[in-house]
């Protein structure tokens, strides 16, 4: 089970050589086996069983969709009703939502069979999933390693093969990262595409519910399942879907794929670099035209980001206050003593350093000369990315400038962490789409070859595009297809 | 002793107006008033986490009526922003309202003062943003409670400039706003319920400066008497001071209305930074040109305009014109009795204003409830007009319509209250007193005019008052003057 | 750059954030460290728009319509301390 696509087990499930109660049981025996990854936070195996029969019965009757039976992760982000949802902290340790995300709905009405709520950066807040409450999580190919964050649970669960697919969300890279460091596809969509109704805030102009996945083509169909117009969200944007899955066999022929010289600079490793080249290579000989574009004010994306996501973020965080739901603190004195000490108490130090940064930009005499500052260097950025796109239809280059880094390597230095965002930032801030895709290994001095990832952008809603590419690079090679441990 | 035609006072105030809609500014929880506490708060009122703000349409639209009828500017483009800071009747954390782009500015008011002087009143701004919830302070011994109903009730707030000078101009602007958010329909103006509340900010300068003083601010009065009364103690207050060589501190106060003062607030001692910023989960709000075309058409006759119409169209006295269009319902009621009625605008105004009036107050009722119609008044006036009835008669009979007696023409019967106004009734009536006075009609034939009333009264009392007074008065006259 | 102590304490203040006297200094440094980060943005200039929404975006309304039913028990029985259908938090003085 641990190789097959989502579109190869909804083949199975159809022609009955397993059973959604079948790969369930797989899954589970796989999530005990490699608890020592620590992906996951909660594992629902009586929700996950009833969910199984409901989609084994939906197959019998021939009323199913492609994700129907198909077992899956919700980042813990992402409220699911009965089942808590941690973000990843002692905030939030035994918060049961009364409600389900528009991506749970979703995907519940898809028939997917939910196995439990993935390990994440506290928040979202973190490049590595050491920032979280519950312990880090280790990278599956190497586990002295992070796996990335702040999807770091999703990602290890998938590339592990315990589940087939997982929910992710991108503030500045926490899909893409994680799914580069460990191999796996990881795709943001547009701004807006997914609804966040129910997705946990950290910076709302930059959040994006999201997937990882095996393949392209499974993150596909997941999209198909996620993505659309939502009520409840004002920010979800009215655009009819394309048929993401249709558009896959779109050749790559004519495509004017993008090299900005700025994601390819001096802080890209030697073998990061080298697996790059030979996929943009790959792309050239699948009929794409390689264009050399420039980015100019690339270098304001990490101070714009570290500026905007915090003051973003110390509004939204504002809500924990051990009044309503969340952590309290035992016999407050007063008004005040509830409110720091709850808050203390609940929040972990990198979620109360961005707190106070935030805070600090957006305060008297402070606001224009960082927040205001941020957000024109953000329309910059933007205007950066719309001109790129009147010349080429994609851009190209590494997702991280890395291979994954060694568990507290960084957490002694947040800037030092900071920079493994250097080449996603941009795209949140533009509110693009882009996929990490599996584009070569690194070998390390024990022999171990980490994954690289080679990232794809489009404009915006132009998800259709970024698929099909990333889906006719993977029919012309197996990086996707290899396995931690193999 | 102060001397306080040595400084000027100047106030502004900053109104909130709870919108009347149905539901909340960014949930769909009810906002009606009274509910138990907490069932009419949402998961997104109560800021659960992954919730988020989906803006009513009725409320824009109800800023925007109340822009048009204040001659404001109407912003096409205009944000909702954060405003960050920490109390338990916040549930986020933050209150989203308007800061750098508001949905009005720029408008202005034409006040009407009690001595019938008119002053505008700049509005700078009016903006939307939502309610708090409630703190109940005296709930439990050592605990405050909190019920999030009013967590996300939309508010209209409406910022004056500082160009008030008197308590008196102040409630007068108060009372103007009142009558046009009530005039309007997108307020209903309760003030005990919360539905109307008025923050005052008040210094003083010696006369004839233009730079501002320090101000306070004077919190949450919610009546027009406490709010006249505080700003007169908090002028006084400030004169003192001032005089007394001291200094205003600038600070939030709350009136008293048992000590008749005003106290400062405690914990309000360092000044908020709110940290402002547009509020990432809401997309710039476009009103478009026909928005506003369509709101303005959709606006009714503002009540300056009908009170300038009343003055010179009907030839209404400017008291009466300001009375009649001081609340819509009265206005209403008024132009109903006009509807059926027309040319008769003093007549109407008259009742509406004297006779109405009184049975109103008397029975403490409103003239929504009240017990005669505007049409079944207008049909007793009608009556008066005929000559059916006198003006005199006419009050026993509105007092037999107001105790539910029936309409004007079946009371009139049953009483056998038609005026009379047959010629040779009123001579034998006449006749008679004449007859049975004669001493007095000799004074009066001598030169005492004045004794005209006692034979009017004599004779109206034969007739049972029931005699048409303008024959009556000639007819006397006549026959006074024969010997 | 470097933030003083005094600075930590008042933005620790107003994000209600208990910060204890011994983690000021490491936290000042941190603080000043991220901030410096910021001060790339100096070269952006005044006459660029700023951009809250990454796309072109006029906000959607909703209907004015009751859509919320009585959720008090789900959403209060979340909460660590309540009495009689309130939520609770120690006696606030105004």
């Amino acid at each position: 089970m641990a190789s097959r696509t989502v579109a190869q087990l909804a083949q199975d499930l159809r022609a009955q050589r397993t059973s959604a109660a079948a790969l369930l049981d797989a899954s589970l025996a796989r999530a005990d086996a490699l608890a020592a990854l620590n992906a996951f936070i909660t594992v629902d195996a009586t929700g996950a069983r009833a969910a199984a029969a409901r989609a084994d019965a939906s197959l019998q009757q021939g009323r199913a969709s492609a994700l129907c039976g198909i077992p899956f992760a919700h980042k813990d982000i992402f409220c699911t009703s009965g089942i808590r949802t941690t973000c990843a902290s002692r905030m939030l340790g035994n918060f049961v939502a009364p409600y389900d995300a528009a991506a749970v709905e979703r995907l519940r009405d898809n028939g997917a069979v939910m196995l439990g709520k993935t390990n994440m950066d506290e928040f979202a807040m973190g490049s590595s999933n050491e920032n979280s409450a519950f312990g880090p999580v280790r990278n599956p190919w190497d586990a002295a390693r992070v796996p990335g964050g702040s999807s770091g649970g999703s990602a290890a669960a998938v590339a592990a093969g315990i589940v087939s697919f997982a929910t992710g969300t991108d503030t500045g890279g926490s899909i893409r990262q994680p799914a580069a460091f460990c191999g796996i596809t990881g795709l943001k969509p547009t701004y807006g595409r997914v609804s966040r109704w129910g997705m946990i805030a950290f910076a709302s102009s930059l959040d994006c519910g999201g997937v990882l996945a095996r393949s392209a083509e499974d993150c596909a169909h997941v999209l198909a399942a996620m993505a659309g117009h939502d009520a409840r969200d004002a920010t979800s944007v009215e655009r009819p879907c394309d048929d993401y899955v249709a558009a896959l066999s779109t050749t790559l022929k004519g495509i004017r794929v993008g090299i900005a010289r700025e994601y390819l600079g001096a802080g890209v490793e030697a073998g990061v670099a080298a697996a790059v080249q030979a996929a943009l290579a790959q792309l050239e000989k699948l009929g794409a035209r390689l264009v050399d574009i420039t980015l100019p004010n690339a270098a304001l994306a990490i101070p714009a980001y570290y500026v905007i996501a915090p003051a973003e973020a110390s509004s939204n965080l504002a809500r924990y206050d051990g009044v309503r739901y969340g952590q309290r603190c035992a016999e407050p004195k007063s008004l005040e003593d509830l409110y720091t000490r709850s808050r203390a108490e609940g929040f972990g130090a990198e979620v109360q350093r961005r707190i106070l940064v935030g805070t600090y930009a957006l305060s008297a005499g402070y606001y224009d000369a960082y927040y205001l500052r941020a957000q024109r260097a953000r329309r910059l950025i933007a205007n950066d990315f719309v001109e790129a796109f009147t010349q080429v239809d994609l851009i190209a280059g590494p997702t991280t400038p890395t291979t994954a880094f060694r568990l507290g390597e960084k957490t002694g230095d947040p800037l030092a962490m900071y920079a493994a965002d250097v080449n996603t930032v941009a795209v949140n801030l533009a509110g693009l789409p882009a996929i990490s895709l599996p584009a070569g290994f690194v070998p390390t001095e024990s022999g171990v070859g980490l994954p690289v990832g080679l990232q794809l952008i489009a404009p915006a809603f132009a998800e259709a595009r970024l698929l099909a590419a990333a889906h006719q690079f993977q029919q012309a090679t197996d990086f996707h297809l290899r396995e931690p441990g193999s | 002793m102060s001397d306080a035609r040595r400084w000027q006072a100047v106030i502004g105030l900053e109104i909130h107006a709870q919108l009347n809609t149905r539901s909340k500014l960014f949930s769909g929880a009810s906002t009606a008033h009274g509910a138990e506490a907490n069932t009419q708060a949402s998961a997104v009122d109560a800021a659960l986490p992954g919730t988020l703000p989906v803006p009513n349409r009725a409320a824009l639209d109800k800023a925007i009526a109340f822009g048009l009828a204040v001659d404001a500017r109407i912003a096409r483009h205009s944000v909702f922003a954060r405003k960050n800071y920490f109390y338990p009747d916040l549930p986020k954390g933050y209150q989203i309202s308007q800061y750098e782009r508001p949905i009005v500015s720029a408008g202005r008011m034409p006040v009407r003062l009690d001595d019938g002087s008119m002053i505008e009143v700049a509005i700078q701004r009016a903006h939307l943003e939502e309610d708090a919830g409630k703190s109940l302070h005296d709930a439990f011994h050592a605990a405050t409670g909190i019920d999030l109903n009013r967590a996300g009730v939309p508010l209209l707030e409406i910022v004056s400039a500082p160009v008030l000078h008197s308590a008196h101009e102040a409630v007068a602007y108060m009372r103007a706003v009142h009558t046009l958010v009530r005039w309007l329909g997108i307020c209903d103006g309760n003030m005990q319920e919360g539905s109307f509340r008025c923050d005052a900010n008040v210094s003083v300068r010696p006369v004839g400066s233009d730079k501002l003083g320090t101000r306070t601010e004077i919190k949450n009065v919610n009546s027009f008497r406490f709010v006249e009364k505080a700003i007169e103690y908090e002028i006084e207050r400030q004169v003192r001071a001032l005089e007394g060589g001291g200094s205003i501190v600038q600070e939030t106060r709350l009136y008293d209305a048992a000590h008749h003062h005003t106290r400062p607030m405690r914990g309000k001692e360092t000044a908020d930074d709110y940290r402002y910023f547009p509020d990432p989960d809401l997309p710039p709000l476009a009103v478009s040109a026909g928005d506003i075309e369509r709101a303005r058409a959709a606006l009714p006759e503002l009540p300056w305009a009908r009170r300038a119409r009343y003055e010179d169209t009907l030839g209404l006295p400017a008291a009466d014109a300001a009375q009649l269009c001081a609340d819509k319902a009265t206005t209403d009621y008024f132009e109903a009795m006009l509807a059926t009625l027309p040319g008769e605008a003093k007549l109407c105004a008259n009742w509406v204003l004297g006779e109405l009036a009184a049975a109103l107050n008397d029975a403490l009722l409103t003239i929504e409830q009240s017990r005669v119609s505007a049409t079944a008044l207008s049909a007793l006036l009608a009556r008066v007009r005929a000559g059916t009835i006198s003006g005199k008669i006419a009050k026993e009979v509105f007092a037999a319509m107001w105790a539910g007696e029936g309409d004007a023409d079946t009371i009139i019967a049953q009483r056998g209250l038609r005026q009379i106004s047959d010629g040779a009734a009123l001579a034998a009536a006449i006749d008679a007193v004449l007859a049975e006075c004669p001493a007095q009609a000799a004074e009066y034939r001598g030169g005492n005019e004045k004794l005209l009333q006692f034979f009017i009264g004599q004779t109206m009392k034969r007739l049972r008052g029931q005699g048409n007074p303008q024959q009556l008065n000639a007819l006397l006259r006549e026959k006074l003057r024969q010997p | 750059m470097s933030i003083d102590h005094a600075t930590v304490r008042h933005i620790a203040r107003l994000a209600r954030l208990a910060v204890a006297e011994e983690e000021l200094p490491r936290l000042a440094g941190e603080l000043g460290r991220v901030l410096e980060l910021a001060d790339q943005l100096a070269v952006t200039g005044a006459d660029v728009e700023p951009m809250a929404h990454p796309h072109e975006q006029t906000l959607a309304w909703r209907p004015d319509l009751v859509t919320e039913t009585d959720r008090a028990d789900a959403l209060l029985a979340l909460a660590p301390e309540t009495r009689g259908g309130l939520y609770l938090v120690p006696k606030v003085i105004e």
